[in-house]
């Protein structure tokens, strides 16, 4: 005899009526007070609230300090010590950005915020364009605005392995060396020609090769103008940079890298080709396997004990080399689990259409997959969002880091001092991790309208 | 390889420059034309920022003096702020020059960890905060009393050793963090709270009503804090201790940001080597002749510094105790500039 772990014997006892039957008093008595252990939720919640409720109202508000210049303003109250966050706003914003300057990091927000609005909202035309300026010519507009471009470059490709353009360059009066121009005018030409002879010992078409090969460089070359110009800006280290920027640099720079690159592992794992599979795998598993602060701290600390003393690249670009790649190996399985869960029907359907597999997965798979994980794509995103404060360990002041930092200011050390900074912290998170999740949502029953989803 | 890095670089859009010269920090620092300086995340006295986002400090005050006397501007300088756990990786790895971050002094990390301590800025140790009510004066009267500490310091083990040596009663109450132990302590959950002396004054400020609390004569161990360089360049550990001596010299003879203009002119042949109208001791450390007339100008004698940064100037007001001059009472001693 099979042993069953329950079967019913008798009839379940009928449904109370649909609370809409009800009138609005009775729901409510119903749906708090039901049953014994709805009473005893009810009451706990209640009772939770109202122990939480009043005396965080008092201390944020009715006792808080509204006004002062020093720690002696803030310690008549025992509330919030209000001055503080006033006296420190900006370099909560900004960190060390220079006063002076602090117009740039503002007109960057500023055209972030114009060119995103337009993108989250559905009805707002032009997408592709607005798609390609956001992606990707605000990069390096931001990317000017913030560091003052002008990198003066100096040697690109053949250069390096000549070593004709150690002469000190003379620059073009405009920020731009002739060594280095020359050397990428070579370079391209070079490489577009290796590409030709590839393209034709493979048999393939040499014009289309060259092309591609032209247009990469093109932008590249635009790029690199762009960052190489001298616009008169005042340059300012990354390391002056700070507070909330830091924190929307890094968060921004993760969820924008690691979505496309996740998918593509997450497209390489389950791809037919060894090699390629081995690969994603190696790359998934190695940064899920390692944790964010070593991986931060190994960049900036242990990565100069290895590089040869004249090589130096910048502290924030490597965590945020390190955040991006770390976020994308976590993307890489959530978009994973949404391919898993399409029928082969679909894939078979699209190879019996004649799509190829590029056409199959841009046109067919993904975007079944990406809606299904939205909830888990949104929830990354999150997480990286407040993962971001790690950057503390190595240096780089973010938002909380900032906050921290000031605490130790002897002018406003105060009893309040700690709760009123990390009460300003909260806000600011809660404030932009639920409009994240509240725009998913939306997202989420606006794909659902097209049929699928709950 | 090194090749292949470069061009790896260069491709992603970012230029690697810097000459490869194998020169000082000294040079190194003056080809870059900018000090990077190792500092705390935040420590009241000596280093914070303040409410216009600039670094100030006892700390960093020797900081802007090295600066000083390198550049003739105090603020040629990029500060790392830097956690207790990575201060000596980012010497090591040539992150920053010079590390001035309330270190102490011992032999393990003078030795095996590779630095040089290039002199003592402060001289701290573990003392006590009491209640002003308890009517407690020494620390000697504190026998059977409950002490407050956080878990894992150096501070539990001297005060174990302390009390033990004296045969005095005590228990210990720890927490994991300052801002815990404090709580405690406010909540009068013990007598009294131990940590460094300078915590403590940093401490104070953060209870309701400091001034209904006092510091204890007694210091119950040794905290020689200073700054760090690391081994190997001789000539950058004599810049940074020089430094330091010369803002000792500068107060031991009364030079002071206000009067350095009258000091130049003294006729005292002490005072004319230490500003350079006598001999070329700047020179022969890598600086200029006026090196320590730049330090006093822009930074000031070490006194200002620690009246303006932690002593009674501030609003920290810690006595100068240990940390007076050799000849007003305390064990501040530079030697001579000859």
């Amino acid at each position: 005899m099979t042993t069953r772990t329950f079967v019913r014997t008798a009839f379940a006892p009928n449904e109370p009526p649909p609370l809409e039957a009800d009138s609005t008093a009775s729901r409510f008595a119903r749906s708090l007070f039901a049953t014994p252990a709805n009473f005893a939720l009810t009451v706990l919640s209640v009772g939770i609230v109202a122990l939480v409720l009043p005396p965080l109202i008092r201390f944020l508000f009715l006792d808080a300090t509204w006004s002062g210049t020093s720690r002696d303003d803030c310690l008549a109250n025992a509330g919030a010590c209000w001055p503080f966050v006033r006296a420190k706003f900006g370099q909560f914003i900004y960190g060390f950005y220079p006063a002076a300057e602090r117009w740039r990091p503002n007109l960057v927000l500023a055209f972030g915020a114009l060119l995103l609005a337009p993108l989250l909202i559905p009805a707002a035309p032009f997408k592709r364009t607005n798609a390609l300026l956001f992606f990707g010519v605000y990069p390096v507009v931001s990317f000017v605005l913030l560091t003052g471009g002008n990198l003066d470059l100096q040697k690109f490709l053949l250069g390096r392995f000549l070593q004709w353009t150690t002469v000190a360059g003379v620059g073009f009066g405009i920020g731009l060396r002739w060594a280095f121009w020359t050397d990428f005018l070579f370079s391209a030409v070079v490489i577009v020609a290796l590409v030709a002879a590839l393209a034709a010992l493979l048999r393939a078409s040499v014009f289309a090769a060259v092309t591609a090969a032209g247009m990469v460089l093109a932008g590249l070359g635009i790029i690199l103008l762009a960052v190489d110009l001298d616009f008169g800006l005042a340059p300012v280290e990354t390391r002056s940079w700070g507070g909330f920027l830091v924190t929307l640099i890094v968060a921004v720079t993760g969820i924008v890298v690691s979505l496309p690159l996740g998918v593509l592992l997450a497209l390489g794992r389950r791809s037919r080709m060894p090699a390629v599979r081995y690969a994603c795998i190696l790359f998934i598993e190695f940064w899920r396997g390692v944790p964010l602060i070593t991986v931060l701290f190994f960049a900036t600390y242990m990565l100069p004990l290895f590089l040869p003393r004249d090589v130096t690249f910048d502290t924030l670009l490597r965590a945020l080399i390190g955040v991006a790649l770390f976020a994308a190996a976590y993307m890489a399985e959530v978009v994973r689990g949404g391919l898993q869960s399409i029928s082969r029907g679909q894939h078979e359907a699209a190879a019996a259409l004649g799509l190829g597999y590029w056409r199959m997965m841009g046109l067919i798979i993904l975007p079944q997959a990406l809606t299904l994980v939205i909830p888990g794509i949104v929830n990354n995103f999150i997480g990286l969002f407040k993962d971001t404060t790690l950057v503390l360990i190595v240096a780089i002041f973010d938002l909380l880091g900032q906050i921290r930092a000031s605490f130790a200011d002897p002018n406003w050390a105060t009893p309040v001092t700690l709760y009123t900074g990390f009460a300003f912290a909260g806000v600011i998170y809660f404030v932009f991790c639920f409009g994240m999740s509240r725009y998913a949502l939306y997202i989420e029953r606006r794909t659902a309208a097209y049929g699928r989803g709950s | 390889m090194k090749r292949m890095f470069c061009a790896l670089f260069v491709l992603a859009g970012f230029a690697v420059t810097a000459p490869a010269v194998n020169a000082g920090v000294l040079d190194d620092v003056k080809n870059r034309g900018v000090l990077h300086c190792g500092v705390t995340q935040g420590l009241p006295g000596f280093s914070s920022p303040d409410d216009k986002g600039n670094w100030t400090g006892l700390d960093v005050d020797l900081c802007r003096a090295i600066a000083a006397a390198i550049f003739d501007d105090p603020n040629k300088i990029k500060y790392t702020p830097l956690t207790a756990k990575d201060r000596f990786t980012a010497l090591q790895s040539g992150e920053i020059d010079v590390l001035s971050r309330n270190t102490t002094w011992t032999l393990s990390r003078d030795t095996s960890l590779g630095l040089n301590f290039a002199g003592i800025n402060y001289y701290d140790g573990q003392g006590f905060m009491i209640r002003k009510d308890k009517k407690v004066a020494s620390a000697l009267e504190l026998s059977g009393a409950s002490i407050c500490t956080q878990t894992g310091t150096t501070s539990e083990l001297n005060v174990a050793d302390y009390f033990r040596a004296r045969n005095m009663k005590y228990e210990i109450v720890s927490f994991t963090t300052a801002d815990e132990t404090l709580k405690a302590y406010e909540s009068g959950r013990c007598d009294t709270f131990t940590t460094d002396v300078s915590q403590l004054y940093a401490m104070r400020l953060k209870l309701g009503n400091p001034s209904d609390h006092t510091v204890l004569p007694e210091v119950i161990s040794k905290e020689p804090l200073g700054p760090v360089v690391r081994h190997g360049d001789d000539q950058w550990f004599d810049v940074v201790k020089w430094v330091l001596f010369a803002m000792l010299n500068a107060e031991e003879m009364n030079i002071t940001q206000k009067n350095i203009d009258e000091a130049v002119k003294s006729p005292n042949p002490e005072v004319k080597r230490l500003l350079g109208s006598e001999g070329n001791f700047g020179e022969q450390l890598g600086l200029t002749r006026d090196w320590v007339v730049r330090i006093v100008r822009h930074v000031g004698n070490y006194g200002e510094s620690y009246d303006r940064n932690v002593g009674i100037g501030s609003k920290l007001g810690i006595e100068r105790g240990l940390n007076r001059l050799w000849n007003k009472g305390g064990i501040q001693y530079a030697p001579p500039i000859r």
